[in-house]
Protein backbone atom coordinates (compact mmCIF):
# COMPACT_ATOMS: atom_id res chain seq x y z
CA UNK A 1 0.00 0.00 0.00
CA UNK A 2 1.10 3.45 -0.71
CA UNK A 3 0.85 6.05 1.76
CA UNK A 4 -2.91 6.34 3.50
CA UNK A 5 -4.29 9.49 1.80
CA UNK A 6 -5.72 11.95 4.37
CA UNK A 7 -9.08 13.71 3.52
CA UNK A 8 -10.20 16.92 2.78
CA UNK A 9 -14.24 17.71 2.78
CA UNK A 10 -14.15 21.04 1.84
CA UNK A 11 -18.21 22.48 2.43
CA UNK A 12 -19.37 19.71 1.29
CA UNK A 13 -23.34 19.67 0.84
CA UNK A 14 -25.53 17.25 -0.12
CA UNK A 15 -29.17 18.03 -1.28
CA UNK A 16 -31.98 15.61 -1.87
CA UNK A 17 -34.35 17.52 -3.64
CA UNK A 18 -34.76 21.27 -3.70
CA UNK A 19 -32.97 22.81 -0.74
CA UNK A 20 -33.54 19.66 1.18
CA UNK A 21 -29.80 19.39 2.40
CA UNK A 22 -28.97 16.25 4.10
CA UNK A 23 -25.36 17.57 4.80
CA UNK A 24 -25.06 20.89 4.65
CA UNK A 25 -21.52 22.69 4.48
CA UNK A 26 -19.36 20.55 6.19
CA UNK A 27 -15.45 20.96 6.23
CA UNK A 28 -13.27 18.39 8.10
CA UNK A 29 -9.99 17.06 7.40
CA UNK A 30 -8.98 13.69 8.49
CA UNK A 31 -5.44 12.49 8.64
CA UNK A 32 -3.53 9.79 6.60
CA UNK A 33 -4.18 7.14 8.68
CA UNK A 34 -6.40 8.17 11.36
CA UNK A 35 -9.07 6.32 12.73
CA UNK A 36 -11.89 9.30 12.61
CA UNK A 37 -15.95 8.19 14.16
CA UNK A 38 -18.42 10.20 12.69
CA UNK A 39 -21.36 9.97 15.54
CA UNK A 40 -24.74 11.10 15.34
CA UNK A 41 -28.48 10.66 15.42
CA UNK A 42 -30.36 8.40 12.86
CA UNK A 43 -31.07 10.84 9.84
CA UNK A 44 -28.13 13.57 10.78
CA UNK A 45 -26.73 12.69 7.62
CA UNK A 46 -23.27 10.74 8.43
CA UNK A 47 -24.64 7.97 6.23
CA UNK A 48 -24.88 10.41 3.45
CA UNK A 49 -21.38 11.95 3.84
CA UNK A 50 -20.00 8.90 3.78
CA UNK A 51 -21.21 7.68 0.70
CA UNK A 52 -19.94 11.06 -0.44
CA UNK A 53 -16.44 10.64 0.30
CA UNK A 54 -16.61 7.30 -1.84
CA UNK A 55 -17.80 8.89 -4.51
CA UNK A 56 -21.50 6.69 -4.25
CA UNK A 57 -23.19 9.90 -3.71
CA UNK A 58 -22.99 12.93 -6.15
CA UNK A 59 -22.33 16.23 -3.81
CA UNK A 60 -24.27 19.56 -4.81
CA UNK A 61 -21.95 21.58 -3.48
CA UNK A 62 -18.64 21.68 -2.25
CA UNK A 63 -15.37 18.76 -2.84
CA UNK A 64 -13.68 15.58 -1.55
CA UNK A 65 -9.87 15.91 -1.80
CA UNK A 66 -7.44 13.14 -0.81
CA UNK A 67 -3.74 12.99 -0.38
CA UNK A 68 -2.49 11.37 -2.45
CA UNK A 69 -5.39 10.99 -4.64
CA UNK A 70 -7.42 7.60 -4.06
CA UNK A 71 -8.88 6.15 -7.55
CA UNK A 72 -12.01 4.04 -6.79
CA UNK A 73 -11.41 1.90 -10.08
CA UNK A 74 -8.18 0.71 -8.56
CA UNK A 75 -9.34 -0.25 -5.26
CA UNK A 76 -7.92 2.12 -3.08
CA UNK A 77 -11.03 2.83 -1.38
CA UNK A 78 -12.65 0.05 0.53
CA UNK A 79 -16.19 0.38 2.00
CA UNK A 80 -18.00 -1.58 4.53
CA UNK A 81 -21.54 -1.67 4.80
CA UNK A 82 -24.09 -1.80 7.14
CA UNK A 83 -25.22 -5.26 6.30
CA UNK A 84 -22.68 -7.51 5.36
CA UNK A 85 -23.76 -7.53 1.69
CA UNK A 86 -22.66 -10.83 0.51
CA UNK A 87 -23.44 -12.02 -2.95
CA UNK A 88 -25.63 -15.44 -1.61
CA UNK A 89 -24.75 -17.56 -5.23
CA UNK A 90 -20.86 -17.03 -5.06
CA UNK A 91 -18.83 -18.49 -2.05
CA UNK A 92 -17.09 -16.45 0.75
CA UNK A 93 -13.51 -16.79 -1.14
CA UNK A 94 -15.74 -15.52 -4.41
CA UNK A 95 -16.98 -12.58 -2.62
CA UNK A 96 -13.62 -11.80 -1.20
CA UNK A 97 -12.05 -11.75 -4.47
CA UNK A 98 -15.24 -10.05 -7.01
CA UNK A 99 -13.32 -6.19 -6.11
CA UNK A 100 -10.11 -7.54 -7.81
CA UNK A 101 -12.38 -9.25 -10.85
CA UNK A 102 -14.14 -6.05 -11.10
CA UNK A 103 -11.05 -3.69 -10.87
CA UNK A 104 -9.25 -6.62 -12.79
CA UNK A 105 -6.19 -6.77 -11.01
CA UNK A 106 -3.43 -9.49 -11.75
CA UNK A 107 -4.25 -13.10 -13.02
CA UNK A 108 -6.72 -15.14 -11.67
CA UNK A 109 -4.16 -17.25 -9.79
CA UNK A 110 -2.95 -14.09 -7.71
CA UNK A 111 -6.55 -12.64 -7.35
CA UNK A 112 -7.35 -16.12 -5.45
CA UNK A 113 -4.37 -15.89 -3.24
CA UNK A 114 -4.75 -12.24 -2.43
CA UNK A 115 -8.65 -13.27 -1.07
CA UNK A 116 -7.37 -16.22 0.97
CA UNK A 117 -4.95 -13.88 2.35
CA UNK A 118 -7.89 -11.61 3.08
CA UNK A 119 -9.17 -14.20 4.51
CA UNK A 120 -6.72 -15.05 6.77
CA UNK A 121 -6.09 -11.64 8.14
CA UNK A 122 -10.23 -11.90 9.06
CA UNK A 123 -9.26 -14.95 10.80
CA UNK A 124 -11.61 -17.28 8.48
CA UNK A 125 -9.26 -19.17 6.43
CA UNK A 126 -11.22 -22.12 6.48
CA UNK A 127 -14.58 -20.19 5.44
CA UNK A 128 -13.21 -20.07 1.60
CA UNK A 129 -15.79 -22.33 0.38
CA UNK A 130 -18.88 -21.48 2.34
CA UNK A 131 -21.78 -19.66 0.73
CA UNK A 132 -22.89 -16.55 2.69
CA UNK A 133 -26.19 -18.62 4.74
CA UNK A 134 -23.77 -21.34 6.26
CA UNK A 135 -21.37 -18.54 7.64
CA UNK A 136 -22.73 -17.10 11.00
CA UNK A 137 -23.78 -12.92 11.09
CA UNK A 138 -19.79 -12.03 12.33
CA UNK A 139 -17.85 -14.49 9.60
CA UNK A 140 -20.35 -12.76 7.50
CA UNK A 141 -19.49 -9.38 8.37
CA UNK A 142 -15.85 -10.63 8.68
CA UNK A 143 -15.83 -11.43 5.28
CA UNK A 144 -17.25 -8.56 4.39
CA UNK A 145 -14.25 -6.79 6.00
CA UNK A 146 -12.05 -8.98 4.08
CA UNK A 147 -13.62 -8.17 0.79
CA UNK A 148 -13.23 -4.26 1.79
CA UNK A 149 -9.20 -4.68 2.32
CA UNK A 150 -8.33 -7.25 -0.23
CA UNK A 151 -7.76 -4.66 -2.44
CA UNK A 152 -4.92 -3.30 0.29
CA UNK A 153 -7.01 0.12 0.13
CA UNK A 154 -5.39 3.33 1.21
CA UNK A 155 -8.37 4.46 2.78
CA UNK A 156 -11.64 2.66 4.39
CA UNK A 157 -14.87 3.51 4.97
CA UNK A 158 -17.00 1.84 7.22
CA UNK A 159 -21.20 2.45 7.36
CA UNK A 160 -21.63 1.40 10.74
CA UNK A 161 -20.37 -1.83 10.34
CA UNK A 162 -21.33 -3.57 13.47
CA UNK A 163 -24.81 -2.43 14.47
CA UNK A 164 -26.56 -5.59 13.29
CA UNK A 165 -24.80 -7.72 15.62
CA UNK A 166 -24.34 -8.83 19.23
CA UNK A 167 -21.86 -6.88 21.97
CA UNK A 168 -19.70 -10.13 22.07
CA UNK A 169 -19.46 -10.09 18.72
CA UNK A 170 -19.65 -6.09 18.43
CA UNK A 171 -16.13 -5.69 20.42
CA UNK A 172 -14.61 -8.94 19.05
CA UNK A 173 -14.80 -7.61 15.42
CA UNK A 174 -13.94 -3.85 17.04
CA UNK A 175 -10.59 -5.38 18.33
CA UNK A 176 -10.39 -7.38 14.65
CA UNK A 177 -10.71 -3.85 12.96
CA UNK A 178 -7.97 -2.58 15.73
CA UNK A 179 -5.28 -4.93 14.77
CA UNK A 180 -5.77 -5.13 10.75
CA UNK A 181 -5.40 -1.29 11.18
CA UNK A 182 -2.31 -2.08 13.31
CA UNK A 183 -0.98 -3.66 10.35
CA UNK A 184 -1.66 -1.56 7.48
CA UNK A 185 -2.66 1.68 8.68
CA UNK A 186 -5.26 2.55 6.26
CA UNK A 187 -7.05 5.96 6.59
CA UNK A 188 -10.66 4.68 7.95
CA UNK A 189 -14.05 7.19 8.45
CA UNK A 190 -16.45 4.59 10.32
CA UNK A 191 -19.90 5.99 10.70
CA UNK A 192 -21.53 4.50 13.99
CA UNK A 193 -24.00 5.82 16.57
CA UNK A 194 -22.82 3.53 19.10
CA UNK A 195 -20.69 5.72 21.41
CA UNK A 196 -18.61 3.01 23.26
CA UNK A 197 -17.78 1.71 19.84
CA UNK A 198 -16.38 5.56 18.17
CA UNK A 199 -14.63 6.09 21.87
CA UNK A 200 -12.59 2.53 21.83
CA UNK A 201 -12.24 2.42 17.84
CA UNK A 202 -11.40 6.00 16.98
CA UNK A 203 -8.44 8.84 17.58
CA UNK A 204 -11.08 11.61 17.04
CA UNK A 205 -14.56 11.87 16.70
CA UNK A 206 -17.15 13.84 14.53
CA UNK A 207 -20.19 14.46 15.72
CA UNK A 208 -22.99 15.75 13.45
CA UNK A 209 -26.49 16.35 13.95
CA UNK A 210 -28.80 17.90 11.72
CA UNK A 211 -26.42 17.42 8.32
CA UNK A 212 -24.56 19.98 10.18
CA UNK A 213 -20.91 19.34 11.64
CA UNK A 214 -21.55 19.81 15.50
CA UNK A 215 -17.92 19.31 16.85
CA UNK A 216 -14.63 17.45 16.43
CA UNK A 217 -13.76 15.71 19.49
CA UNK A 218 -10.10 14.60 20.39
CA UNK A 219 -10.70 11.15 22.14
CA UNK A 220 -7.57 11.27 25.19
CA UNK A 221 -7.68 7.17 25.50
CA UNK A 222 -4.92 5.69 25.18
CA UNK A 223 -3.31 3.61 22.67
CA UNK A 224 -2.85 0.88 21.83
CA UNK A 225 -7.01 0.41 22.25
CA UNK A 226 -8.67 -3.13 23.36
CA UNK A 227 -11.91 -3.52 25.59
CA UNK A 228 -10.20 -3.50 28.81
CA UNK A 229 -9.87 0.54 28.77
CA UNK A 230 -13.67 0.27 28.30
CA UNK A 231 -14.03 0.25 32.13
CA UNK A 232 -11.79 2.72 32.81
CA UNK A 233 -12.71 5.97 34.60
CA UNK A 234 -11.48 8.21 32.04
CA UNK A 235 -13.36 6.34 29.30
CA UNK A 236 -16.54 6.91 31.36
CA UNK A 237 -15.77 10.77 31.65
CA UNK A 238 -15.29 10.94 27.81
CA UNK A 239 -18.14 8.73 27.13
CA UNK A 240 -20.15 11.55 28.88
CA UNK A 241 -18.60 14.01 27.18
CA UNK A 242 -19.49 12.46 23.55
CA UNK A 243 -22.99 12.03 24.93
CA UNK A 244 -23.32 15.45 26.15
CA UNK A 245 -22.39 16.56 22.57
CA UNK A 246 -24.49 14.20 20.98
CA UNK A 247 -27.51 15.38 23.11
CA UNK A 248 -26.59 19.45 22.01
CA UNK A 249 -26.34 20.03 25.58
CA UNK A 250 -23.07 21.61 25.03
CA UNK A 251 -22.98 25.64 23.77
CA UNK A 252 -22.46 25.68 20.46
CA UNK A 253 -22.64 29.25 19.49
CA UNK A 254 -23.90 30.09 15.81
CA UNK A 255 -25.90 26.36 15.32
CA UNK A 256 -29.34 25.50 16.10
CA UNK A 257 -30.66 22.36 17.96
CA UNK A 258 -32.78 21.08 15.61
CA UNK A 259 -33.75 18.63 18.71
CA UNK A 260 -33.52 15.40 16.57
CA UNK B 1 -50.47 -21.83 18.45
CA UNK B 2 -51.26 -22.75 14.42
CA UNK B 3 -53.11 -26.47 14.78
CA UNK B 4 -51.38 -27.18 11.16
CA UNK B 5 -48.42 -26.46 12.70
CA UNK B 6 -48.60 -29.74 14.58
CA UNK B 7 -49.63 -31.67 12.20
CA UNK B 8 -46.72 -34.13 10.52
CA UNK B 9 -45.72 -32.92 7.60
CA UNK B 10 -43.43 -35.70 6.49
CA UNK B 11 -42.91 -36.29 2.88
CA UNK B 12 -43.95 -39.58 3.05
CA UNK B 13 -47.03 -38.53 5.11
CA UNK B 14 -47.61 -35.78 2.37
CA UNK B 15 -47.52 -38.05 -0.79
CA UNK B 16 -49.82 -40.92 1.59
CA UNK B 17 -52.74 -37.36 1.55
CA UNK B 18 -52.10 -36.93 -2.46
CA UNK B 19 -53.06 -40.60 -3.18
CA UNK B 20 -55.79 -40.78 -0.92
CA UNK B 21 -57.52 -37.79 -2.25
CA UNK B 22 -57.39 -39.17 -5.88
CA UNK B 23 -58.88 -42.19 -4.27
CA UNK B 24 -61.27 -41.18 -2.93
CA UNK B 25 -62.44 -38.65 -5.85
CA UNK B 26 -61.94 -41.56 -7.90
CA UNK B 27 -64.17 -43.62 -5.35
CA UNK B 28 -66.67 -41.28 -5.47
CA UNK B 29 -66.82 -40.63 -9.29
CA UNK B 30 -67.25 -44.89 -9.50
CA UNK B 31 -70.24 -44.61 -7.23
CA UNK B 32 -72.09 -41.97 -8.75
CA UNK B 33 -72.16 -43.01 -12.22
CA UNK B 34 -72.95 -46.15 -10.87
CA UNK B 35 -75.32 -45.40 -8.65
CA UNK B 36 -77.42 -42.92 -10.98
CA UNK B 37 -76.78 -44.75 -13.72
CA UNK B 38 -75.77 -42.51 -16.35
CA UNK B 39 -75.24 -43.40 -19.66
CA UNK B 40 -71.60 -43.70 -20.90
CA UNK B 41 -71.64 -41.03 -23.42
CA UNK B 42 -72.67 -38.60 -20.96
CA UNK B 43 -70.59 -39.54 -17.45
CA UNK B 44 -68.27 -43.04 -18.37
CA UNK B 45 -67.17 -44.49 -14.67
CA UNK B 46 -63.39 -44.39 -14.25
CA UNK B 47 -62.73 -48.08 -15.11
CA UNK B 48 -64.59 -47.29 -18.77
CA UNK B 49 -62.11 -44.17 -19.04
CA UNK B 50 -59.16 -46.75 -18.05
CA UNK B 51 -60.25 -48.96 -20.70
CA UNK B 52 -60.56 -46.56 -23.69
CA UNK B 53 -57.22 -45.42 -22.52
CA UNK B 54 -55.59 -48.54 -22.80
CA UNK B 55 -57.72 -49.09 -26.06
CA UNK B 56 -56.19 -45.87 -27.51
CA UNK B 57 -53.11 -46.09 -25.91
CA UNK B 58 -50.63 -46.14 -28.92
CA UNK B 59 -53.22 -42.79 -30.61
CA UNK B 60 -52.65 -41.28 -27.21
CA UNK B 61 -49.18 -42.52 -26.54
CA UNK B 62 -48.08 -40.21 -29.75
CA UNK B 63 -50.33 -37.57 -28.99
CA UNK B 64 -48.86 -37.27 -25.10
CA UNK B 65 -45.18 -36.93 -27.22
CA UNK B 66 -46.17 -34.54 -29.85
CA UNK B 67 -47.82 -32.28 -27.18
CA UNK B 68 -45.35 -32.52 -24.92
CA UNK B 69 -42.71 -31.90 -27.56
CA UNK B 70 -44.01 -28.53 -28.50
CA UNK B 71 -45.11 -27.32 -25.09
CA UNK B 72 -41.73 -28.37 -23.66
CA UNK B 73 -39.70 -26.45 -27.12
CA UNK B 74 -42.54 -23.80 -26.47
CA UNK B 75 -41.33 -23.07 -23.04
CA UNK B 76 -37.80 -23.12 -24.20
CA UNK B 77 -38.22 -20.83 -26.68
CA UNK B 78 -39.64 -18.78 -24.12
CA UNK B 79 -37.55 -19.24 -21.45
CA UNK B 80 -34.80 -18.21 -24.03
CA UNK B 81 -36.52 -15.27 -26.18
CA UNK B 82 -37.64 -14.19 -22.47
CA UNK B 83 -34.38 -13.89 -21.06
CA UNK B 84 -32.84 -11.86 -23.70
CA UNK B 85 -35.87 -9.35 -23.94
CA UNK B 86 -35.39 -9.18 -20.32
CA UNK B 87 -31.76 -8.04 -20.27
CA UNK B 88 -32.54 -5.35 -23.66
CA UNK B 89 -35.14 -4.06 -20.59
CA UNK B 90 -32.88 -4.05 -17.93
CA UNK B 91 -30.17 -1.66 -20.54
CA UNK B 92 -32.71 1.55 -19.72
CA UNK B 93 -35.84 2.70 -18.18
CA UNK B 94 -36.68 4.20 -21.55
CA UNK B 95 -36.82 0.93 -23.58
CA UNK B 96 -38.75 -0.77 -20.85
CA UNK B 97 -41.34 2.06 -21.14
CA UNK B 98 -41.53 2.26 -24.40
CA UNK B 99 -41.92 -1.94 -24.93
CA UNK B 100 -43.50 -2.90 -21.48
CA UNK B 101 -47.55 -1.70 -22.85
CA UNK B 102 -46.75 -4.63 -26.06
CA UNK B 103 -45.23 -6.91 -23.22
CA UNK B 104 -48.33 -6.81 -21.46
CA UNK B 105 -50.30 -7.16 -24.78
CA UNK B 106 -48.78 -10.33 -25.12
CA UNK B 107 -50.82 -11.38 -21.69
CA UNK B 108 -54.02 -9.73 -22.50
CA UNK B 109 -54.48 -10.78 -26.02
CA UNK B 110 -57.17 -13.88 -25.94
CA UNK B 111 -54.88 -16.82 -27.26
CA UNK B 112 -58.24 -18.61 -28.80
CA UNK B 113 -58.43 -15.52 -31.23
CA UNK B 114 -55.41 -15.07 -32.48
CA UNK B 115 -54.64 -18.84 -32.84
CA UNK B 116 -56.28 -19.22 -36.55
CA UNK B 117 -53.94 -15.75 -37.73
CA UNK B 118 -51.13 -17.80 -36.86
CA UNK B 119 -52.33 -21.08 -38.59
CA UNK B 120 -53.05 -18.72 -41.88
CA UNK B 121 -49.28 -17.70 -41.27
CA UNK B 122 -47.72 -20.84 -40.09
CA UNK B 123 -49.45 -23.56 -41.04
CA UNK B 124 -50.93 -26.73 -39.85
CA UNK B 125 -48.29 -27.97 -37.93
CA UNK B 126 -46.11 -28.42 -35.31
CA UNK B 127 -44.07 -25.43 -35.39
CA UNK B 128 -47.38 -22.93 -35.51
CA UNK B 129 -48.11 -24.55 -32.10
CA UNK B 130 -45.02 -24.07 -30.80
CA UNK B 131 -45.43 -20.66 -31.89
CA UNK B 132 -48.36 -20.26 -29.98
CA UNK B 133 -47.04 -21.89 -26.67
CA UNK B 134 -44.46 -19.27 -26.90
CA UNK B 135 -46.79 -16.24 -27.24
CA UNK B 136 -48.81 -17.71 -23.73
CA UNK B 137 -45.10 -18.82 -22.10
CA UNK B 138 -43.49 -15.62 -22.73
CA UNK B 139 -45.46 -13.02 -20.47
CA UNK B 140 -44.11 -14.31 -16.97
CA UNK B 141 -40.48 -14.99 -18.56
CA UNK B 142 -40.33 -11.73 -19.03
CA UNK B 143 -41.88 -10.00 -16.17
CA UNK B 144 -40.16 -12.03 -13.65
CA UNK B 145 -36.83 -11.47 -15.12
CA UNK B 146 -37.16 -8.20 -16.03
CA UNK B 147 -38.16 -7.56 -12.34
CA UNK B 148 -34.91 -9.90 -11.01
CA UNK B 149 -32.49 -8.06 -13.59
CA UNK B 150 -33.54 -4.38 -12.74
CA UNK B 151 -34.62 -5.17 -8.63
CA UNK B 152 -30.96 -4.69 -7.19
CA UNK B 153 -29.87 -4.65 -3.61
CA UNK B 154 -28.70 -0.97 -3.51
CA UNK B 155 -25.54 -2.05 -1.69
CA UNK B 156 -24.86 -4.66 -3.94
CA UNK B 157 -25.17 -1.52 -6.82
CA UNK B 158 -23.06 0.21 -4.53
CA UNK B 159 -20.56 -2.26 -4.24
CA UNK B 160 -20.04 -2.22 -8.50
CA UNK B 161 -20.00 0.99 -8.58
CA UNK B 162 -17.31 2.04 -6.44
CA UNK B 163 -14.84 -0.32 -7.86
CA UNK B 164 -15.75 1.38 -11.03
CA UNK B 165 -17.57 -1.65 -12.83
CA UNK B 166 -18.68 -1.50 -16.49
CA UNK B 167 -22.22 -2.62 -18.06
CA UNK B 168 -20.87 -5.95 -18.62
CA UNK B 169 -19.62 -7.00 -15.36
CA UNK B 170 -22.55 -5.30 -13.77
CA UNK B 171 -24.92 -7.96 -15.68
CA UNK B 172 -22.88 -10.68 -15.42
CA UNK B 173 -21.77 -10.62 -12.14
CA UNK B 174 -24.17 -9.48 -10.50
CA UNK B 175 -27.62 -8.94 -12.32
CA UNK B 176 -27.76 -11.68 -14.34
CA UNK B 177 -27.55 -14.20 -11.16
CA UNK B 178 -29.57 -11.99 -9.07
CA UNK B 179 -32.07 -12.70 -11.94
CA UNK B 180 -31.90 -16.75 -11.63
CA UNK B 181 -34.30 -16.84 -8.83
CA UNK B 182 -37.13 -14.82 -10.64
CA UNK B 183 -36.51 -17.11 -14.04
CA UNK B 184 -36.99 -20.12 -12.06
CA UNK B 185 -40.31 -18.43 -10.73
CA UNK B 186 -41.26 -17.45 -14.05
CA UNK B 187 -40.30 -20.65 -15.50
CA UNK B 188 -42.39 -22.43 -12.91
CA UNK B 189 -45.66 -20.34 -14.12
CA UNK B 190 -45.31 -21.06 -17.54
CA UNK B 191 -44.99 -24.66 -17.18
CA UNK B 192 -48.18 -25.12 -16.70
CA UNK B 193 -49.67 -22.50 -19.16
CA UNK B 194 -46.92 -24.19 -22.13
CA UNK B 195 -49.34 -27.26 -22.09
CA UNK B 196 -52.46 -25.18 -22.29
CA UNK B 197 -51.03 -23.22 -25.17
CA UNK B 198 -50.22 -26.42 -26.59
CA UNK B 199 -53.06 -27.64 -26.66
CA UNK B 200 -55.37 -24.78 -27.65
CA UNK B 201 -53.26 -24.17 -30.54
CA UNK B 202 -54.18 -28.22 -31.30
CA UNK B 203 -57.45 -27.31 -31.25
CA UNK B 204 -56.96 -24.99 -34.29
CA UNK B 205 -54.39 -27.30 -36.09
CA UNK B 206 -57.28 -30.04 -36.03
CA UNK B 207 -58.36 -33.28 -37.09
CA UNK B 208 -57.01 -34.64 -40.33
CA UNK B 209 -53.43 -33.01 -40.36
CA UNK B 210 -49.91 -34.89 -40.38
CA UNK B 211 -50.05 -33.33 -36.76
CA UNK B 212 -51.46 -35.23 -33.81
CA UNK B 213 -51.10 -33.99 -30.63
CA UNK B 214 -53.99 -34.42 -27.45
CA UNK B 215 -56.07 -31.55 -28.91
CA UNK B 216 -56.32 -32.80 -32.25
CA UNK B 217 -56.94 -36.22 -30.17
CA UNK B 218 -60.11 -34.10 -28.11
CA UNK B 219 -61.25 -32.85 -31.08
CA UNK B 220 -61.62 -36.14 -33.13
CA UNK B 221 -63.21 -37.34 -30.40
CA UNK B 222 -65.42 -34.84 -29.02
CA UNK B 223 -67.16 -35.23 -32.75
CA UNK B 224 -67.42 -39.08 -31.69
CA UNK B 225 -68.81 -38.41 -28.44
CA UNK B 226 -66.20 -40.47 -27.14
CA UNK B 227 -66.51 -39.13 -24.00
CA UNK B 228 -64.29 -42.34 -22.12
CA UNK B 229 -61.35 -41.58 -24.37
CA UNK B 230 -62.35 -37.64 -24.17
CA UNK B 231 -61.30 -37.68 -20.46
CA UNK B 232 -58.78 -40.18 -20.99
CA UNK B 233 -57.08 -37.51 -23.20
CA UNK B 234 -58.10 -34.91 -20.57
CA UNK B 235 -56.57 -36.91 -17.82
CA UNK B 236 -52.91 -36.87 -19.86
CA UNK B 237 -53.17 -33.54 -20.43
CA UNK B 238 -53.32 -32.91 -17.10
CA UNK B 239 -50.68 -35.61 -16.86
CA UNK B 240 -48.31 -33.88 -18.81
CA UNK B 241 -49.02 -30.47 -17.50
CA UNK B 242 -47.65 -31.68 -13.69
CA UNK B 243 -44.72 -33.52 -15.42
CA UNK B 244 -43.81 -30.41 -17.19
CA UNK B 245 -43.97 -28.58 -14.07
CA UNK B 246 -42.25 -31.47 -12.10
CA UNK B 247 -39.45 -31.03 -14.39
CA UNK B 248 -39.28 -27.50 -14.14
CA UNK B 249 -39.19 -27.62 -10.34
CA UNK B 250 -36.34 -30.10 -10.13
CA UNK B 251 -34.42 -28.56 -12.20
CA UNK B 252 -34.83 -24.71 -10.30
CA UNK B 253 -34.73 -26.65 -7.15
CA UNK B 254 -31.05 -28.10 -8.42
CA UNK B 255 -30.24 -24.84 -9.72
CA UNK B 256 -31.22 -22.53 -7.03
CA UNK B 257 -29.31 -25.02 -4.24
CA UNK B 258 -26.19 -22.21 -4.96
CA UNK B 259 -28.33 -19.74 -4.82
CA UNK B 260 -29.77 -20.31 -0.97
CA UNK B 261 -30.21 -22.78 1.39
CA UNK B 262 -32.16 -25.86 0.33
CA UNK B 263 -34.97 -25.52 2.71
CA UNK B 264 -35.36 -22.14 0.91
CA UNK B 265 -35.54 -23.22 -2.75
CA UNK B 266 -37.86 -25.49 -1.45
CA UNK B 267 -40.15 -23.54 0.36
CA UNK B 268 -39.92 -20.75 -3.06
CA UNK B 269 -43.48 -21.49 -5.00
Amino acid sequence: MSAASSIECCSVGVAFGRNDFAVSDLTLHVGGGEIISLIGPSGCGKTTLLRAIAGLQPMTVGRVEMNPPADTSRGQIGFVFQQPSLLPWATALENVQLPLDIIGRGQPQERRRAALDALRSVKLADAGEKRPHELSGGMQMRTSIARALVTDPSVLLLDEPFAALDDMLRGELGELLLSLWDQRRFTAVMVTHNIAESILLSRRIAVMRGGILESVLENPIPWPRDQSQMRTAEFAAFFGVVSDHLRGAVDNPGRTPDGV
Amino acid sequence: MNPLATEPTTRHGQWAAVLLVAAVSVGLWQLLAWGMDLPRALLPRPNQVWEAAIENRLALTKAFYSTGVAATAGLVWAIVIGSLVSVVFSLSRKIRFAFFPYVIFLQTVPIVAIAPLLIIWSGYELRTVIIVTVIVCLFPIINNVTAGLTAIDRQWADLFTLYGAGRGTRLSRLQIPAAVPYLVLGAKTSAGLAVIGAIVAEFFVGNGTDYDGLGTLMTKWQGFVRTDALMAAVFASTLLGVLLFGAVHLIGLTLLRRWMPADHARANP
